[in-house]
């Protein structure tokens, strides 16, 4: 019995990860390759051939590009702030964290009243004279306005994630390393670059690839604040199951969002190798 | 200048950066309350006043539109499924991983850090035909299933954390004072473990109160708040969008200053 009762205690936990995550996994590959009872590549030609489809894959890839590194930076930040604090850490670590138990569909709306017509900012704009009356910000003439908004919302709603992974990691790199770098007179920044970031590097790798992978499936807030005026992947795939009701497609949409999610991954784990004997 | 007055400078950069990052964070979902707190007129006209005229009409407007207060309570449902379930079926899995050491728990651990590096809400896609297979489509059952997926390996990896943080030896000491293991775990272990246990189970609900994609691809009669949201986002008015969507932060706030102890717990130990 004793033996037997880890492997009982895991049944469950094993049971539904095959069920409802392995199985559907192979299911949507299945399902990407398979059109009226055959097998063939038509969902994926049929995906490619759309005219939204390259204009959804590169909005997608450009999006992470331009928002994740502005959140590396801004959680590195929000996190060496977080650990120097000695009064106020526990209040300023909550508010920093706020955005992470807030829904994407909600930040999308957040902004939503920032940048709709009669919102805050063209209030701003016209009670500084700026503009003489409200302008459509988030029309289809000006799509990078709509890019704007959605950059500013992702980063606003999801760098609270890496903050408390980067927080968490420097917590355990040991006070010694940082107190030699003094004896030997680094700077503040010397210190940052030579010390905390080699030794940031585990963190850093967690937290890159979940929000690498969370921006690759960007989706309700680039439907709350540009509809349909910016498609990407993951609106797509959506618009493809639920109102074109062609399944095939969706799936091929869906490898495609797996694809690159796992090659980053892989990337991720390259870029970033740590040895094993340099591990804290 | 002197090294004092260097460092009083930086000192003062230091908590204008601070003070700017705190403002960074609050002043939107400050914006969105001011709109949620204004009457409809408020919030369709022009130009905004940045103070709320706590104006209940666009709340009262939000509560009485047709589906929002089921949409509202099939999300209470859900989460509350999801919550039950991914800890049910999680903490088994992470007393087992903290306590035993058995062939085959590297690769129970590996399955469980893989879901991370898959975009998990694509799995509603082929659920979608299993659940009509098997009746469970536009259930709420059906999407807790899925919002259990989501949860599960947080649920693990946090209760693994907490139950390799009690020593064995209070284990140890019970069983040499005639507990069973049962009776050890459930008078000495989880005593110990419960707030922490409760913490994950709210970062549960969380998860799934906020999730879109999956509720809005699985649900079309029970719909969540969010799918419901979602779904009229192109025909909903302003007032209706902004209470919306200050019906969805506000637990958030509460939920996240619950178990902020346990943040790092959650996220931290996804490095190792």
């Amino acid at each position: 019995m004793p033996r037997l009762l880890p492997y009982l205690l895991l049944l469950p936990a094993t049971a539904f990860l095959c069920l409802f995550f392995l199985y559907p996994f192979v299911q949507v590959a299945h399902d990407s390759v398979m059109r009226n009872g055959v097998y063939t590549l038509e969902n994926f030609s049929r995906m490619a051939g759309h005219w939204k489809f390259s204009t959804a894959f590169w909005n997608t890839m450009i999006l992470a590009a331009v928002v994740v590194p502005i959140q590396l930076a801004m959680a590195l930040t929000m996190a060496s702030i977080v650990t120097k604090l000695q009064r106020g850490r526990s209040t300023i670590l909550y508010i920093f964290a706020i955005p992470l138990g807030i829904s994407d569909l909600a930040a999308g709306l957040i902004w939503l009243s920032v940048f709709e017509q009669s919102g805050f900012l063209n209030s701003l704009l016209v009670g500084l004279g700026i503009v003489d009356r409200p302008i459509l910000l988030l029309g289809y003439q000006n799509t990078w306005i709509i890019f704007i908004a959605i950059v500013l919302a992702e980063v606003w709603r999801a760098t609270a994630i890496m903050m408390v992974i980067l927080v968490a990691g420097m917590g355990l790199i040991p006070k010694e390393y940082g107190e030699a770098a003094d004896v030997f007179g680094a700077s503040r920044w010397q210190k940052f670059r030579r010390v905390t970031l080699p030794m940031l590097k585990p963190s850093l790798q967690t937290a890159l690839i979940l929000r690498v992978i969370l921006a690759f499936e960007v989706f309700a807030v680039v439907v709350a604040l540009g509809g349909t005026q910016l498609p990407v992947l993951m609106s797509e795939t959506y618009h493809w199951q639920f109102a074109m009701q062609e399944r095939g497609v969706a799936a091929a949409f869906a490898m495609v969002i797996l694809g690159v999610s796992v090659a980053f991954t892989i990337l991720i784990l390259r870029l970033l190798h740590v040895p094993k004997g340099a591990r804290v | 200048m002197s090294v004092t007055s260097v460092r009083r400078a930086g000192n003062r950069v230091f908590i204008a950066g601070v003070a700017l990052l705190i403002l960074w964070v609050l002043l939107p979902i400050w914006l969105l309350f001011v709109n949620a707190l204004s009457a409809p007129a408020e919030v369709t006209g022009f130009p905004k006043r940045f103070i709320p005229s706590f104006d209940l009409a666009s709340l009262s407007f939000f509560f009485g539109f047709s589906g929002v207060v089921d949409a509202l309570w099939n999300s209470v449902k859900v989460a509350a499924l999801t919550m039950i379930l991914s800890i049910g079926v999680g903490a088994p899995a992470g007393y087992a991983l903290s306590r035993f050491d058995f062939p085959g728990k590297e690769t129970f651990r590996f399955l469980v850090v893989m879901t991370r590096a898959f975009p998990l809400p694509l799995l509603a896609l082929p659920l979608a035909v299993m659940f009509i297979r098997t009746g469970l489509d536009d259930t709420i059952t059906g999407l807790a299933l899925v919002h259990t997926t989501l949860a599960l390996p947080f649920a693990v990896l946090i209760t693994f954390s907490l139950f390799s943080g009690i020593p064995l030896e209070l284990e140890e000491a019970a069983w040499t004072l005639g507990c069973t293991r049962l009776q050890a775990f459930t008078k000495v272990i989880l005593p110990l473990a419960a707030p922490g246990i409760a913490a994950s189970a709210v970062f549960a609900f969380v998860i799934s109160w906020n999730e879109v994609f999956a509720a809005a691809v699985l649900t079309i009669e029970n719909r969540t708040l969010t799918a419901f949201l979602l779904q009229s986002i192109d025909v909903s008015p302003l007032p209706l969008k902004f209470a919306g969507g200050a019906a969805l932060v506000l637990p958030a706030l509460f939920f996240i200053f619950a178990v902020r102890k346990y943040l790092f717990a959650m996220w931290g130990i996804a490095n190792r």
